[in-house]
């Protein structure tokens, strides 16, 4: 009938001069709250920073290979259009394309000028690869190139990125597992400090029960203390955090993962949604541990 | 107002209270006498549903007790005002405010002259502000009292409500008691007193219900 909502906790009540002041459990649930957050801070960034990661190296990926084709005048062009056909059947490829000598000697440029005589050099003739999302099978396919144009080698230069890319992905997964855990083991703790609470507090709960107080009443004194306890210590864990991450070295300096960790632009806003996620595990968890306790009572 | 039908209660040893049929009216002042262990409390921790009965049927104003939701029983307590025998109270809040307890946990401030007026009646206007834990034995009964009726409850049950009084302030009290009664209320008080009862009997038409032997009697006009 009368429910629990987290804008009427908010609001103070008299419900909140029923219960004595409760010393060591507020100070448990202020120092949980605030270190569990501050921990969350870091999972969270690593996370994101993960996942920039691995959106980044799947990116650089970008689904492309190289053939390079070297063989005797007269037969590169019967070669290339022989791998091309080969290409074109290969499952998992969507599109594979010969550069024109205008392409090569652009690719060349940076090491050799302008001026090189692209058509004059032996150079190997290459081949643009482009996947489609399944992939293909780059031993079965090298295999089929050799059988059909023995110069030709199969460049797959950004394939040794992938593993990086499931690493990050991964890291992303075990930075979300981690603010999960720590979000369980604030809502163990917090209950178990709620649970101590309601016990040294039995014979205030059976006079206000006696004296027709409703379970959600007597439940709201209790809830409401340690979910703004838990709003409270949170808030301090949060921007403790930040201020640790802010204080790292930029990415700039050195570059690579670590450096990279801090968070970007409104990812700023996100570890101040970890107090906000704190007050609800709190109110969760406290007021499931109230009416637990209050069943006691008829 | 308070109906029981066959009821029983045991602990978990044997039956404390058996078989137990009554009804006690609206407006109706009763007595409930029986030596010490004999129940007298566990019979009044029924009337208001602090106990559910072992068998038989509890009714407090048309409703089964056993049928109650528990937001059902906190508002059923609030029509049923109790002096309970061990006079429990909020230990860090003063006096006045655990006799207006009733009224904060119901959601209705009470007027502040109203609860003045009542502890003045029961002597404790001076105590307003003291703690709970600093008070005597009488001056805690005398505070569950007001406690029991700044609702203006239909029902009243006092369990050993003069225990630790003297005479002059039992007789303060029972006239209280008896002034609530004629205003309408149902009254049930647990005593071994039985001064108390002549003097109640001299004032106001109370019966009297014995517990013996598991079971509760009307008890004769001997007293
Ligand atoms: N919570 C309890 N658990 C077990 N036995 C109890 C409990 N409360 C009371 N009793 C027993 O029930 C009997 C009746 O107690 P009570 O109703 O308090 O009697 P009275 O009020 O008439 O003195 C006593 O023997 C007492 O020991
Ligand atoms: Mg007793």
């Amino acid at each position: 009938m009368t429910r629990l909502s987290l804008s009427r906790l908010l609001a103070p009540g008299p419900a909140d001069a029923v219960v004595p002041p409760s010393g060591h459990t507020a100070w448990l649930t202020l120092f949980t709250a605030g270190a569990m957050t501050f921990l969350a801070v870091f999972a969270l960034a690593l996370a994101l920073a993960s996942g920039r990661l691995a959106e980044r190296w799947a990116g650089a990926l970008e689904r492309t290979a190289t053939v390079r084709l070297s063989a005797p005048e007269d037969q590169i062009d019967r070669q290339v259009k022989a791998v091309l056909a080969l290409l074109s059947t290969t499952p998992g490829i969507a599109s594979a394309r010969a550069l024109d000598e205008e392409e090569q000697r652009k690719l060349l440029e940076p090491w050799f000028g302008p001026d090189l005589p692209v058509q004059a050099l032996p150079l190997p003739r290459l081949i643009e690869v482009v996947e489609d999302g399944a992939g293909y099978d780059a031993e079965g396919l090298r295999l089929r190139l050799t059988a059909e144009a023995p110069g030709a080698v199969l460049d797959d230069h950004a394939r040794w990125r992938r593993p990086l890319a499931v690493a990050a992905a991964r890291l992303v997964l075990l930075g979300w597992l981690s603010i999960g855990l720590i979000g369980l083991t604030m809502a163990a703790m917090i209950t178990l400090a709620a649970n101590a609470a309601l016990a040294a507090n039995a014979q205030v709960i059976r006079v206000l029960r006696l004296v027709g107080a409703r379970d959600s009443y007597i439940a709201r004194a209790f809830v409401r203390r340690f979910t703004l306890r838990a709003l409270a210590g949170a808030g301090v864990g949060a921007v403790a955090g930040m201020i640790g991450i802010a204080a790292l070295p930029g990415a700039e300096a050195a570059g690579g993962f670590l450096t990279g960790l801090g968070f970007q632009g409104a990812g700023w806003l996100l570890p101040l949604l970890l107090p906000f996620l704190a007050g609800g595990v709190a109110f969760a968890a406290t007021r499931a541990a109230a009416f637990r306790k209050l069943r006691e009572f008829h | 107002m308070i109906s029981f039908e066959n009821v029983a209660y045991n602990y978990g040893g044997g039956e404390l209270l058996s078989d137990i049929s009554l009804r006690l009216a609206p407006g109706s002042f009763h007595f409930l006498t029986g030596p010490s262990g004999a129940g007298k409390t566990t019979f009044l921790k029924l009337c208001y549903a602090e106990l559910l009965p072992t068998a038989g049927r509890v009714t407090l104003f048309d409703r089964e007790v056993r049928g109650l939701a528990r937001d059902d029983v906190a508002m059923t307590r609030r029509r049923i005002g109790v002096v309970h025998q061990d006079c429990q109270f909020l230990d860090h809040l003063p006096l006045g405010d655990n006799v207006a307890l009733p009224l904060t946990v119901a959601g209705r401030p009470g007027a502040a002259r109203d609860l003045a007026d009542l502890l003045a009646w029961v002597g404790l206007e001076r105590l307003t502000d003291a703690l709970p834990p600093s008070l005597s034995g009488g001056e805690r009964q005398r505070a569950a009292l007001a406690r029991a009726i700044i609702m203006g409850p239909d029902v009243i049950l006092a369990d050993e409500p003069t225990g630790n009084l003297d005479w002059e302030m039992s007789l303060r009290l029972l006239t209280l008691l008896v002034e609530l009664n004629r205003m309408g209320k149902t009254v049930l008080v647990a005593t071994h007193d039985l001064n108390l009862i002549r003097q109640a009997k001299s004032q106001i038409p109370a019966r009297v219900l014995r517990i013996a032997k598991r079971r509760i009697q009307l008890a004769g006009a001997d007293l």
